[in-house]
């Protein structure tokens, strides 16, 4: 198989795996119904292990794909407005982090996890104007870090382990 | 296994320079958020409605700038009172029933946010906003 053909090929598996992983945590129960948004974030185990074994632009086209097809299908334009705002800031950062060399995949998996949130937070202070944000970014800053953490463990044995040819 | 750009193996020395800095990473990042959600909590702004809830259900929702008394009676045959006072934009407990009466010594409310709670009655009175909803994040 041509080199081209084969990276178009992995990067629409990468996406679809992406989506199935954005659709368990749909179903998932939530982990704590008080505060909405809370979640692990699994597709970004996929977007982290693009960004280590293919690179920024990779990582990045797989996650618009699947942004926009998940507000396709379960969304709306809000949400995916939403999702665009944290998805770019925390990939941003990852890519940042991954080139700076000073953290390990657990430390860029975190700071992409936590800015995730940061970024729904900052456009929603643009949409709505409530106190309620102070105790989301609060919430969400903790939980995203544990995700995180979480997250980086999973992306870390996937980088290392995943082969292909 | 061959050592690759980004990726370590428990060999690296600099893995565990790396996990240090990790562990800064993640104290650093949770210092500044916290912060900076309690600095948004601080200067939340005013809000424009006082909701009453007893045992977790909206029992009441007024306007913050409208004047009025409110008779929250609750308990088995309504004998528990809160009396609930509404004036020049703020919200206070003139009088309680309740044998610890915090309710009825906390200071007037007019932030969003801010609320009075009277645990032996299970009631909770809260400013709001009207205009605002939880922010709907999705996916
Ligand atoms: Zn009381």
């Amino acid at each position: 198989m041509k080199k081209g053909t084969q990276k178009l090929a992995l990067l629409g598996l990468f996406t679809a795996i992406a989506m199935v992983l954005a659709y368990v945590e749909v179903l998932l129960p939530p982990l704590f119904s008080a505060v909405p948004g809370i979640k692990l974030g699994l597709p970004n185990i996929i977007i982290i292990f693009v960004l280590y074994r293919m690179g920024v632009k990779e990582a990045a086209l797989v996650s618009l794909v699947r942004m926009v097809a998940v507000s396709l299908l379960f969304g709306n334009p809000m949400t995916f407005a939403y999702s665009l705002a944290g998805g770019a800031l925390s990939l941003a950062a990852m890519a940042l982090l991954r080139k700076l060399d000073f953290f390990s995949i657990i430390g860029v998996s975190v700071a992409g996890g936590v800015l995730h949130n940061v970024g729904q937070i900052l456009l929603a202070m643009f949409v709505l104007r409530t106190a309620e944000l102070g105790y989301y970014l609060i919430v969400l800053s903790i939980t995203g870090t544990i995700a995180g953490i979480f997250i980086g463990l999973c992306g870390g044995l996937a980088v290392k382990r995943v082969k292909w040819g | 296994m061959e050592h690759e750009k980004g990726i370590d193996t428990p060999a690296t020395p600099n893995k565990k320079r790396k996990l240090r800095n990790d562990l800064i990473l993640i104290g650093g990042v949770l210092v500044i958020f916290v912060l900076i959600g309690l600095a948004i909590w601080l200067f939340r702004g005013e809000g424009d409605l006082v909701v009453v809830e007893v045992n977790g259900k909206t029992w009441g929702t007024y306007s913050l700038f409208v004047d009025r008394t409110v008779e929250i009676r609750t308990g088995e045959d309504e004998q528990e009172l809160n009396l609930l006072i509404i004036k020049d934009g703020k919200a206070y407990v003139e009088t309680a029933t309740c044998p610890d009466g915090i309710c009825a010594a906390h200071k007037p409310i007019s932030r969003q946010g801010e609320s009075i709670v009277c645990l032996p009655h299970k009631v909770v009175i809260t400013v709001k906003r009207s205009d605002t909803n939880a922010p709907d994040i999705v996916v």
